[in-house]
């Protein structure tokens, strides 16, 4: 390996990158447009559930359960009803989501939920149960929540997005990149050259890791300045897994690419192995132990299940090193295998 | 003229289907995504790990440890009797929840439940669990959950699975195919070819259609037998509805091949449109927690009718007539964007 020939590659690599601005626009905007989607407009939270009243009872009792509800931030009441025809009709046409029935004499209070969306549903049970029994106290519950007391679902989905977003980088840009010189025929031009395999993959590699690090930069950056993420844990640490987690990515990209045809042929096998698994094998919305077990054990084949724990950690729990170096081994083994395997490759291909 | 576009859709087929390895791609990768999606999408919560700490040891205190031991939301994994393993248990995520019985429970009833809530939304449903299992009897409130009575997520992501699968396939073939032979210079052969620009896009688009039109069934029958999902409205709503939809997808792909030069820019235009587009759809997160001015937005989100559409005929059995409006939307949306796309086409042909 001759440092002058890797140098070469990088330094083409990156006239590439620059000589297409629109995609290096692209591939520079993709963070701060997701994070920014994801901060302002997506929430799993629940609140203003749309609601109906049905009261049968019509006594002070009830009156008193119906200005619960009214009081909560949680729900919204759309109006009363005085029969259950009316609820099915707006059940049935999706413009409410609750409905409480207070039955006679108040003898029993029911709740009739749209199950459409089982998350909000049964996150809106449990407030509508708690206002309910509220009524009628029998143990004293205090909830304390950690981490993230206010219980926002921003705190949660953002620092996990940082690798999300790095992997679509990965899968759609590295996948292409070998792919593309095969397809255009500049790949056997490479090869009457002296470069050697892994020269060419670390060029590659190199250049994209630029713009990996500079995506990374905007990620983070974003997420705790503009969206005052709480950030707790230790910066050089977070760097470090970043750029060990980059090296993975991408070298899993350059083998795709090296195996394949055309970019169409990359570009879907980037997408089943490495978006979607970032997307939800990862741990970032789906937690992985409600995940049935087999597929919680090929979730340990990707890396963003190592990355995406050290990012929530250390952005929300402040954790570092002490705590995490097991996760980081795991990103370090991978980086390490899945670089080797693409030079292998590249350089049966080149034979 | 119905001629000349057989030949470029039969050409289509044979580069599409010649070459073993894409023959592979049309049914592994959909198969693939809907297995992950309809494993892992999953926000249903069972066997939380949590530590129970005892700090009265009566009968009554250790009663309420056997209700969390019984319910199948929770599973007791560890019994702190030390005060620091309740920091140590949180930090390293060891259970999700720690629940406290205070001294004196017996007498005057009260619990603590400390909560981990980096998933905020796991950490609210699992505090709902633990509070109504502490607060034990509440058969005064009778709830009853329709359309869904488990409220399994997985019958709530499928019928979007489908949706998504549908999209990546035909937007993303169309327009990198498109973009292909402008890339690599056989464009430029079909250009001085007698083809018109509009049999063009009907050749290279068909193929596809009937690809999406595969690989649709092919996912609707894997989604009953593997999950089970239940299906209880017409298939032919359904299909018509699908059709109506790819008009969209189509049109995008389209599209946005008119304003790419590589396959590289096509791929990361395709993207920039699909990742808002799928977010803002309800796909996960429901569109009526959205601001104002994105729920607007999503007014002209394709995606966002034809999820509703598709979790109306699989959960609720709607039938046209709650279904119309989202089906003329898609409609409206499809024609301006093929239209769209038709124009732009022939333009950059000139």
């Amino acid at each position: 390996m001759k440092l002058q020939r890797l140098n070469a590659v990088l330094r083409k690599e990156l006239l590439h990158i620059m000589r297409d601005p629109r995609s290096l626009a692209l591939a520079l905007m993709m963070p701060v447009l997701l994070l920014v989607l994801f901060s302002f407009a997506l929430s799993l939270d629940v609140d203003h559930i749309p609601t109906l009243i049905y009261d049968q009872d019509q006594t002070p009792a009830s009156r008193e359960l119906i200005a619960k509800f009214r009081g909560s931030p949680y729900f919204s009441i759309d109006g009363y009803v005085s029969s259950y025809q009316e609820i099915d009709k707006a059940i049935d046409r999706g413009t409410i989501l609750l409905a409480v029935v207070i039955q006679r004499d108040f003898k029993s209070v029911q709740l009739l939920l749209d199950g459409t969306d089982s998350n909000t549903a049964s996150i809106a049970r449990s407030y509508a149960e708690s206002v309910v029994t509220r009524q009628r106290p029998r143990v004293e519950v205090r909830t304390r929540v950690w981490y993230n007391s206010s219980l926002e679902s921003k705190n949660f989905i953002v620092p996990g997005l940082i690798s999300v977003i790095l992997m679509i980088i990965a899968a759609l840009l590295t996948s292409l990149t070998i792919a593309r010189e095969w397809e255009t025929g500049t790949l056997e031009q490479l090869l009457s050259t002296p470069l050697r395999s892994n020269e060419f993959i670390l060029g590659k590699l190199g250049a994209f890791c630029v713009l990996g690090v500079l995506d990374a930069i905007i990620a983070i950056v974003t997420a705790v300045f503009v969206f005052h993420i709480p950030f707790r844990g230790s910066l050089p640490f977070l760097g470090l897994a970043t750029g060990v987690f980059l090296i993975g990515a991408f070298s899993w990209g350059l083998f795709l690419s090296s195996i394949s045809e055309t970019q169409l042929q990359a570009f879907q096998m980037g997408m089943l192995s490495s978006f979607l698994p970032a997307f939800l094998l990862s741990g970032f919305i789906y937690a992985i132990e409600n995940m049935p077990v087999p597929i919680q054990i090929v979730s340990y084949l990707f890396p963003s299940r190592y990355f995406i724990a050290i990012l929530k950690a250390t952005f929300l729990k402040g954790l570092g090193f002490p705590e995490l170096w097991t996760q980081l081994l795991a990103l370090i083994v991978y980086a390490v295998a899945v670089s080797t395997l693409a030079m292998r490759r590249t350089r049966t291909k080149v034979a | 003229m119905w001629e000349r576009i057989r030949v470029v859709i039969r050409k289509e087929f044979l580069q599409t289907l010649r070459n073993p390895r894409t023959r592979v791609m049309l049914i592994v990768p959909p198969i693939m995504q809907l297995l992950i999606f309809g494993f892992a999408a999953n926000l249903d919560i069972e066997n939380a790990r949590i530590a129970f700490q005892d700090g009265d040891c009566t009968p009554e205190s250790r009663d309420l440890r056997a209700r969390f031991d019984a319910s199948p939301y929770f599973e007791v994994t560890y019994d702190i009797d030390r005060e620091s393993d309740v920091q140590r248990l949180l930090d390293k995520g060891e259970v999700l929840a720690v629940v406290r019985v205070l001294p004196g429970y017996s007498k005057r009833p009260a619990v603590q439940v400390l909560v981990d809530g980096t998933n905020s939304n796991n950490a609210s449903i699992v505090s709902g669990y633990a509070n109504r299992l502490v607060a034990g009897n509440v058969s005064f409130a009778e709830t009853r959950v329709w359309f869904n009575p488990e409220l399994k997520s997985r019958y709530y992501f499928i019928p979007g699975v489908v949706m998504n699968i549908l999209t990546i396939i035909t937007m993303m073939l169309t327009g990198l195919a498109l973009v292909r032979e402008r890339e690599i210079g056989t464009m430029e052969q079909l250009l001085v070819s007698p083809l018109r620009p509009v049999e063009l896009i009907l050749g290279k688009t068909l193929p596809f259609v009937v690809i999406g039109f595969f690989q649709f069934y092919l996912i609707l029958i894997a989604a009953r037998l593997v999950f089970q999902v239940p299906f209880r409205g017409s298939l032919l709503l359904l299909t018509f509805a699908a059709a109506l939809y790819l008009l969209t997808t189509l049109g995008s792909g389209v599209l946005i091949s008119t304003i790419s030069k590589t396959q590289q820019q096509a791929v990361l235009t395709t993207f920039l449109y699909f990742m808002p587009v799928f977010m803002f759809s309800g796909f996960t997160f429901p569109v009526r927690n959205m601001p104002d001015a994105v729920r607007w937005v999503a007014m002209i989100n394709p995606q966002h009718y034809f999820i509703d559409i598709l979790r109306g005929v699989f959960l609720k059995g709607s039938g046209f007539d709650a279904l119309w409006q989202p089906m003329l939307a898609l409609a409206v949306i499809g024609t301006v964007l093929l239209g769209a796309s038709v124009l732009r086409f022939r333009k950059t042909l000139e």
